[in-house]
């Protein structure tokens, strides 16, 4: 039997860290997770493993890296192929890659900008945030998840950032699932997955992490 | 059944080019079609409603977008001459450099051409460092992806050509020099030179 050493540096509250976690516990890959101090100081092996970005998630597998989030659950995937994450056919698969490049690059940034902003960016704020959410409901369509009649790829790219939805609530006043029904569905089948349950941290704590982070960005 | 195969793109974009370098490299036909971008068609706002860009990939009628994506698409669609290695790590490192490039060097490299003047040196250093660090990824190596091209080279279109002309036609050597980047500026002329790239270079307009 071959050794496998698989480390995860990671930060509880990252969404991006989340997803590493979720792939590994999907294909019962046993790993170490370190626990990584953002805000006090960065480990050597972060620094040494992600030298460009200098941020978590890493994997480490057999001491090799892997940096970037949706690239670590893609390495994850096809390393342990089951059970499978992408579909089969490359159409599936580039519409699935499609919908986590979008997921990647308007969701974190759209709600954040909710607790960053006052007034009226506030409110223009919400307003995108909402089209990006009733943007990925039109994606999902009538289907149970993202990949249609399982859990897979969008699915995991997607759910960890529904953690910081309480957040952006709260800050935004506003009720989101009353705008995205749909989504809201498909954030509680998916957290009946124990993988996704043990994973995902206290909507509430993640709150109380973005109060300090605003504290710390100046934002009153 | 013969594959229906067209590109939506326009001839000047780096990103239509490298759909098309991959389409020559697997000896696919396609039809290419030129958009306006100041005049959107119609097929291209309902291909890609999301985005509304170019380039847009359609096979047998079914749109895939985004040029990475699309890439990987044509990689595992047509299997010869594969773009991306086998082995799930140099995937992983192909594609966690075809990112680097797109989301941090192009838009880099891009101010430092665009900034004004009191800007533009802390632009230029910036995108200085960033092409350092491509540099020090080549060394030793003819591509990006070995002793062939690969996604990363494909990807890397910006600087392969584009930037030799950006600096051709600003009449100076703002950024890219054969003292400061001699292995870059050598990855320059294999490329270049490579045949699927030659008969991909759009003439210098």
């Amino acid at each position: 039997m071959s050794k496998e050493e698989v480390v995860l540096l990671g930060f509880w509250a990252s969404p991006f860290c989340n997803r590493a976690n979720i792939a590994l516990a999907e294909k019962g890959v046993a790993f170490e997770g370190r626990e990584e101090d953002l805000f006090g100081g960065k480990s050597d092996l972060l620094l040494k493993s992600n030298p460009i970005y200098q941020k978590v998630p890493v994997l480490l597998h057999n001491g090799k890296p892997v940096c970037e989030s949706t690239n670590i659950v893609s390495y994850i995937d096809e390393t342990w192929p089951s059970p499978p994450l992408l579909p089969p056919c490359p159409y599936g698969r580039a519409t699935a890659r499609f919908w986590a490049d979008f997921i990647d690059k308007k969701v974190f940034d759209g709600g954040n900008s909710i607790w960053k902003s006052k007034g009226e960016q506030l409110e223009v704020a919400k307003k995108g945030f909402l089209e990006i959410l009733k943007q990925l409901e039109g994606a999902m369509g009538e289907k149970d998840y993202f990949g249609g009649d399982s859990f897979g790829f969008v699915d995991i790219i997607a759910v960890p950032l529904t953690s910081w939805f309480y957040a952006y609530e709260k800050f935004g006043g506003c009720k989101l699932e009353d705008y995205c029904p749909k989504l809201y569905a498909w954030m509680k089948r998916c957290l009946e997955r124990e993988s996704v349950a043990k994973v995902l941290p206290d909507p509430e704590k993640v709150y109380e992490f973005v109060i300090n982070l605003r504290k710390m960005h100046g934002i009153e | 059944m013969a594959d229906e195969v067209k590109l939506f793109g326009v001839w000047a974009s780096p990103y239509s080019r490298r759909v098309e370098v991959a389409l020559k490299l697997k000896g696919v036909k396609y039809e290419f079609i030129e958009e306006d971008l100041s005049n959107k068609s119609d097929l291209l706002l309902k291909y890609n409603p999301v985005h509304k860009k170019i380039p847009v990939l359609l096979h047998n009628g079914k749109p895939i977008v985004e040029s990475l994506v699309i890439l990987e698409y044509i990689d595992e669609t047509w299997k010869g001459n594969p773009i991306l290695p086998h082995d799930p790590y140099q995937k992983a490192v192909a594609r966690f450099w075809a990112k680097f490039l797109d989301e941090k060097c192009f838009p880099a490299l891009r101010k430092a051409f665009s900034s004004k003047e009191d800007e533009q040196e802390k632009a230029i250093e910036e995108a200085s460092e960033l092409l350092k660090i491509l540099e020090n990824e080549l060394n030793g190596k003819k591509f990006f992806g070995g002793d062939k091209i690969g996604l990363v080279d494909i990807v890397a279109n910006f600087i392969g050509f584009w930037l030799g002309v950006i600096q051709e036609a600003k009449g100076e050597e703002l950024l890219l020099t054969h003292k400061k980047f001699p292995i870059l500026c050598k990855w320059i002329d294999e490329y270049v030179n490579c045949s699927v790239i030659k008969e991909n270079l759009p003439c210098q307009r």
